[in-house]
């Protein structure tokens, strides 16, 4: 028996107040149902993981998302990220009592590394993503924080090596250029970054069709590869997506 | 009545949520009666062996554990608890199992994070249960292969992924985190 650890499919639901949405282009934003609905569905058609993204993540929201986050731990049995607005080690422990397996830290973690190495230290380093945006502009991958509206100074390979040295357990690589265009992953930067560290990268935005999939798994090392809409609006089963894959070699959990 | 012992390590909570999905009741309790008297009892946890060997001492828990007569299944960090040593911040840990635990290399990816399946299983635990099944991990140490080893997984190197020795079952994998698979790994140990 051939034992192998396994590509991941990742769906990501972006969440507004209780709800589940979709940006294009981290901009225009459309109404996609009911995050727990969802995550039944996607629990029951074979997801391997699942990502919740409050992407309003205001100070009254924050009560709302950890119910949110009970009752989403009570409905799945597989392991699940919430991210968004998480500034301190409390907001982590909020979320992790509430049932998450990890969280993910964007622009907080950019504008303080430490709280990388914070929450590790108090909860693992495996509960701990670091979700990066990054952009390709005047010839460099550039990290970008507050839901892609700021670009850094920060090379993305760089930033990622950080992150990994202050104790991320994965990194969320998410193209801009691509993100909602169905165009494809960014697979440079992802096998860049994918080569480059000892942890696994989840590679995020662009996938359109199976073949994108496949794509990225063959050209980078990444671990797992996350998509919105495409599953939300079932543009893509992810049986279907599973079945692709592993008719083209690319082991997958069935 | 089934005891989830409660420590200072993460994910406990999940494993209580699965027992309600699956129709058990189950407290999450430090107090010694009642994991004596229960019928179960569950370690689980992600965490770090030193801090939750030290928490345990420093409670008798470590004692208590040793004395347990029914059924005890030890969930990821609570596997490599059950060991004899661990190399994470050297730590001596409960002595059940026969087994060192070490760090992989770091020839892959580390942690070991994502769905496996067997090379070998054996024993009440994975009743209906095949080597293609894919179980869920998330793990940096590992423990090597021993007598009390029932099943193995393959990362790096063969590792213990699940052991056995009389009544205290461990697996490295998170059967709660691993969906139908899981469940039935759950109920596997609930009912016996």
């Amino acid at each position: 028996m051939q034992v192998m650890l396994k590509k991941r499919i990742i769906p990501c639901l972006d969440i507004k107040e209780g709800r589940t949405v979709k940006g294009i282009n981290f901009v225009d934003i459309r109404d996609a149902g009911d995050p727990v609905e969802l995550a039944i569905r996607y629990v029951e058609e074979g997801a391997d993981e699942l990502v919740f993204l409050d992407i309003t993540a205001t100070v009254e929201n924050r009560k709302t998302l950890a119910s949110l986050v009970e009752r989403i731990a009570i409905e799945i049995n597989i392991p699940f990220t919430v991210g968004g607005g998480i500034n301190t080690v409390e907001d982590v422990g909020v979320l992790i009592s509430a049932g998450a397996d990890k969280v993910s830290v964007n622009s907080s973690a950019v504008r303080s590394p430490g709280l990388i190495r914070k929450i590790a230290g108090e909860f693992g380093s495996q509960c701990v993503v670091v979700a990066i945006d990054t952009r390709f502009i005047n010839n460099e991958w550039i990290v970008y924080v507050d839901g892609g509206r700021t670009p850094t100074p920060l090379h993305t390979v760089t930033w990622a090596e950080t992150a990994e040295r202050m104790g991320a357990g994965e990194i969320l690589l998410t193209s801009m250029n691509t993100d909602g265009t169905k165009s494809g992953f960014s697979t440079g930067i992802t096998a860049d970054v994918s080569k480059r560290l000892n942890i696994p990268v989840i590679a995020s935005g662009g996938a359109g069709t199976p073949e994108h999939f496949r794509e990225v798994f063959l050209k980078t090392s990444c671990s797992a590869a996350l998509a919105a809409s495409i599953f939300h609006y079932k543009e893509i089963s992810i049986p279907e997506l599973k079945k692709y894959l592993s008719d083209n070699n690319i082991n997958v959990r069935r | 009545m089934i005891a989830i012992l409660k420590y200072n390590a993460g994910n406990i909570r999940s494993v209580r949520n699965a027992l309600t999905g699956i129709g058990y009741e189950s407290i999450i309790t430090d107090n010694k009666d009642e994991l004596t008297r229960a019928e179960k009892v569950i370690i689980p946890g992600v965490g770090e062996a030193r801090s939750a060997m030290n928490y345990l001492k420093e409670r008798g828990l470590d004692k208590l554990i040793l004395s347990l007569k029914q059924p005890v299944l030890g969930i990821c960090l609570g596997l490599q608890l059950m060991c004899r040593f661990s190399y994470e911040r050297d730590t001596f840990c409960l002595g059940i199992f026969d087994a060192i635990v070490n760090r992989f290399p770091p020839h892959d990816k580390v942690p070991h994070m994502g769905w496996n399946n067997f090379t070998m299983i054996r024993g009440d635990l994975f009743k209906g249960i095949k080597t293609e099944d894919d179980v869920y991990y998330v793990h940096s140490y590992y423990a090597e292969i021993s007598p009390a080893t029932v099943a193995i997984c393959d990362y790096i190197l063969p590792f213990s992924s699940a052991m056995q020795k009389d009544n205290f079952y461990a697996t490295q994998f998170h059967p709660e985190k691993s969906a139908d698979i899981g469940v039935r790994i759950l109920k596997n140990f609930l009912e016996l």
